[in-house]
């Protein structure tokens, strides 16, 4: 009896075992790479909100008409050839011959115009392109054509707009829904596709090798080039709490987190196996209300400049030295393109007195400054370093703890900071949305304008605008500086500082292409 | 029958009551989905046009008019914030979160009853005071520390098993185990605390009872008088569990963060910070739903274990 049970136990077992290791052969087969990403996957559509997640998922499900190099320079990537006339006013863009979308069918020049247009109705570069009055006309299949009523000089920087919203390429019939409502069903034109049916919001996103994808011949460069798929299957897997991620990254369940939280940095600098890279440069902006007392005064917003104390905010956060950049003069990020130190020589060093003088010249009388202090976001110990600094000018500040959320709600109101309003509060921008006048949200906001803080500046608008139109690189580069040296005296927000988003990778080759700040998986191999 | 059919029939009010609530704090608290969903730079304007478009801007009791009417027809809706279905996103959690509460509480049982039961047979020994000891312990260390604990000497250290993750039954039993040891045990621990000390004391109680005493005084060997004892100890213990699994179902949202399974607390919290209406209010609805059934299977189990309340 004892004998039979016995038999039927290790029977019972050995279909087990098989069972078990059926599956888990199944999964080993296939190259995967598991990545931490800094976010949930919420929004599918790239075209609908300006959230670093959503971006990210656009660059592994579509693909770009044309994407920036490693100098930030325009590359085409879906476009083949394309000229312009001599006032740069008519453009001419063919498509690359074979492309196709990730459910098999042909992708053309209709896809590329309606794509577009449905971009330049939520981008703001693509709606300053509009208000240039550009006019898309489709000419055949493969190609179509671009008019302007008034001059441009950043077509090609637009259409290759990296970060915000990038141009992606959707099917036609998908670009026609109203931009206000997302995009729910995924046919892509990148070198993945997107697998609904495995989607777990909050937990798991996964895309596969995109089978219709036909990446360019020339080696990737940046965002631009050949992005050629080296493995099966990514997988994205969600794991908010960052001493998880660490544990899962060193016990090898996960071969990547996107972004190291400050905190790990150290034990994962301490492990063999485990490689740390930093990415380009990110910004932290403190937004300045315009519309109030005492900040409707562009001394007083100078003021708040006079407070920064850029090394001590970014220690606060936890980003050890060579994580950050000690003092960093430019609002377009130290070592990009545009960076200058026009106009930031006031503010090299933190001045409590002259602060103090200004706030006083500004009329301040001693009301409440609300400042927002969003405890659940990492930007909460530079809310502390600057609102004490605050309080040491003299100012009655009156820190409102609160979620996120809250604050993403709060920021919109136009109300007095008493009634409900607010004066300052912190955020963030990453590398490729700090670094030029018109994709700093800050600095592209023109009088009328209805983003958070309400700045208005008629020179800065005026520049701006001479920037845009201007086709010449060197001298849109002076332009530039003269943006900033403007924007430091009107002050339409507060730089506090740049860090270097760190990103740990396990047993990944090629991950040169991640420096971007996009966590880009082509050309990644696993070993 | 017709007592277990009045039963059902009270849950109906007491859900319309928990919907009614539940609609009017999270309406009530601060926070625009539409401005989260809009990005971190977006205009008033985007903001606007999205509130617009998800029928944000209406009425409130609009609002609650039509979120009641779907659920009357058993549509929870859709997420906000990702467009799913809600009762799609409920289903693809529920799993995992069951699967915890199931396997906690059978950890916890078979765990606290014996030892519950030891240490009141044993009062005042050296016995009795370790289990105490132990039950004080875990019930005071948070959950999460226990957690890290684990996961640190379990999995980083020994590598025995995974730091994170879920895998659901279906790639395999192995998998599906070794994925659920680490976290119900680190939440298994607090509720084995609770039960032990509720086991104990209930036990107590009842072998100081006069027919205890009698069965020992016959002679009645040592295991039927326990067995004895613990039945009629068993509605107080019954409570507790019932009330363990139904505040599990809810409060697993800690060792769901720690240990990353994608479980119905995660999704609470993730929802409730994004102030996705549609998904809190169905995760709140179908736990209270839950909450109302474990309540009434105890109250059922009563007359189980006790033929006074049978008559």
């Amino acid at each position: 009896m004892t004998r039979r049970y016995s038999r039927l136990a290790a029977t019972a077992l050995l279909v087990l075992a098989a069972a078990t290791g059926a599956s888990t052969g199944a999964m080993a087969q296939a190259k995967t790479i598991r990545m931490v990403p800094h976010a949930d996957l919420k929004t599918l559509d790239p075209m609908f909100n300006t959230a670093y997640i959503t971006r990210n998922h656009g660059y592994m499900a579509f693909d770009t008409l044309f994407a920036q190099d490693s100098k930030g320079l325009p590359k085409p990537q879906m476009i083949d050839t394309w000229n312009k006339s001599e006032d740069g006013k008519s453009w001419n863009f063919t498509l690359r011959s074979g492309l196709k979308f990730s459910d098999g069918t042909p992708i053309t020049a209709q896809d590329a115009v309606a794509s577009i247009e449905r971009w330049g109705k939520r981008d703001t570069m693509g709606q300053a392109l509009f208000k240039a009055g550009a006019q898309f006309k489709v000419t055949d299949a493969n190609t179509f054509a671009l008019t302007l009523t008034e001059p441009f000089g950043l077509v090609l920087e637009a259409l290759s707009k990296p970060s915000g919203m990038p141009l992606f390429v959707l099917p036609q019939r998908l670009a026609a829904t109203d931009p206000n409502v997302p995009i729910t069903e995924m046919v892509g034109s990148g070198p993945f596709t997107f697998k609904r049916d495995e989607w777990v919001p909050g937990n798991k996103v996964v895309y596969v090798k995109n089978p219709n994808y036909v990446p360019r011949n020339e080696p990737a460069d940046g965002l631009a080039g050949g992005k050629k798929v080296m493995v099966d299957r990514v997988e994205w897997v969600y794991i908010p709490d960052g001493n998880t991620a660490t544990a899962a990254l060193t016990n090898g369940e996960v071969d990547m987190i996107e972004l190291v939280s400050p905190d790990y940095l150290p034990v994962l600098e301490n492990n063999s196996d485990i490689k740390l890279e930093t990415t380009v440069a990110s910004q932290g902006m403190a937004v300045v209300n315009a519309l109030h007392p005492p900040f409707n005064d562009a001394r007083a917003r100078q003021a708040l400049y006079h407070l920064v104390n850029q090394k001590e905010m970014l220690s606060a956060i936890g980003y050890p030295d060579k994580y950050r950049v000690d003092y960093c003069a430019t609002m377009y990020i130290c070592g990009s393109p545009l960076g200058t130190d026009a106009g930031a020589a006031p503010y090299a060093k933190p001045d409590l007195a002259k602060a103090k003088q200004l706030f006083q010249e500004a009329g301040y009388k001693g009301e409440k400054i609300v400042v927002l202090y969003p405890t659940d976001n990492q930007n909460a110990p530079a809310v502390m370093v600057l609102s004490q600094a605050m309080q040491k000018a003299g100012l009655n500040v009156d820190m409102q703890s609160m979620d996120w959320a809250s604050v993403a709600a709060r920021r919109l109101k136009k109300d007095l900071p008493a009634q409900g309003g607010w004066n300052v509060f912190l955020t963030w921008g990453g590398y490729f949305d700090a670094s030029t006048p018109l994709t700093n949200p800050w600095l592209s906001a023109a009088c009328g304008n209805s983003l958070p803080g309400w700045p208005c500046d008629q020179k800065l608008d005026e520049l701006r605008t001479a920037w845009i139109r201007e086709p010449d690189v060197a001298k849109r580069k002076a332009l530039a500086a003269d943006i900033q040296a403007r924007a430091y005296e009107s002050v339409p927000y507060v730089m506090w500082g740049e860090f270097k988003p760190a990103f740990a990778v396990r047993g990944l080759k090629k991950v040169e292409l991640m420096k971007t700040g996009v966590p880009v998986m082509w050309n990644v191999e696993k070993s | 029958m017709k007592y277990l059919l009045r039963r059902i029939a009270a849950v109906i009010p007491v859900m319309a009551v928990v919907a009614v609530v539940v609609f009017l704090l999270i309406q009530l608290s601060p926070g625009d989905p539409a401005a989260l969903i809009a990005g971190d730079t977006a205009t008033t304007e985007d903001v606007d046009k999205i509130r617009r478009a998800m029928g944000l801007d209406k009425p409130l009791l609009q609002q609650f008019g039509i979120w009641a009417a779907n659920v009357a027809t058993g549509d929870l809706g859709t997420s906000l914030s990702t467009q799913m279905p809600v009762s799609q996103l409920i289903g693809q959690r529920m799993g995992p979160t069951l699967s915890i509460a199931g396997f906690t509480m059978l950890f916890s049982v078979l765990m606290a009853i014996p030892l519950g039961v030891l240490a009141a047979w044993h009062a005042g020994g050296w016995l009795d005071r370790l289990v105490m000891l132990l039950s004080v312990g875990a019930f005071s260390v948070p959950v999460f520390m226990i957690g890290y604990g684990l996961v640190y000497g379990f999995s980083i250290k020994l590598g025995w098993l995974p730091v994170q993750g879920y895998r659901p039954l279906d790639q395999g039993l192995v998998p599906y185990l070794r994925h659920l040891v680490l976290p119900c045990l680190s939440l298994g621990l607090v509720y084995m605390a609770l039960l032990t000390r509720m086991t104990r004391a209930t036990m107590l109680e009842t072998l100081s009872e006069d027919y205890v005493r009698t069965a020992r005084a016959k002679g009645l060997a040592t295991g039927p008088v326990v067995w004895h004892a613990l039945k009629n100890a068993a509605n107080p213990i019954v409570t507790t569990i019932g009330v363990g699994v139904a505040l599990l179902i809810g409060g697993v949202v800690v060792t769901e963060t720690v240990f990353a399974i994608p479980g119905l607390g995660r999704l609470t919290i993730d929802a409730v910070l994004r102030h996705d209406y549609p998904v809190i209010q169905g995760v709140l609805l179908v736990a209270s739903g839950i909450y109302v059934l474990i309540n009434l299977l105890v109250d059922l189990s009563y007359r189980l274990f006790d033929p006074r309340i049978r008559s």
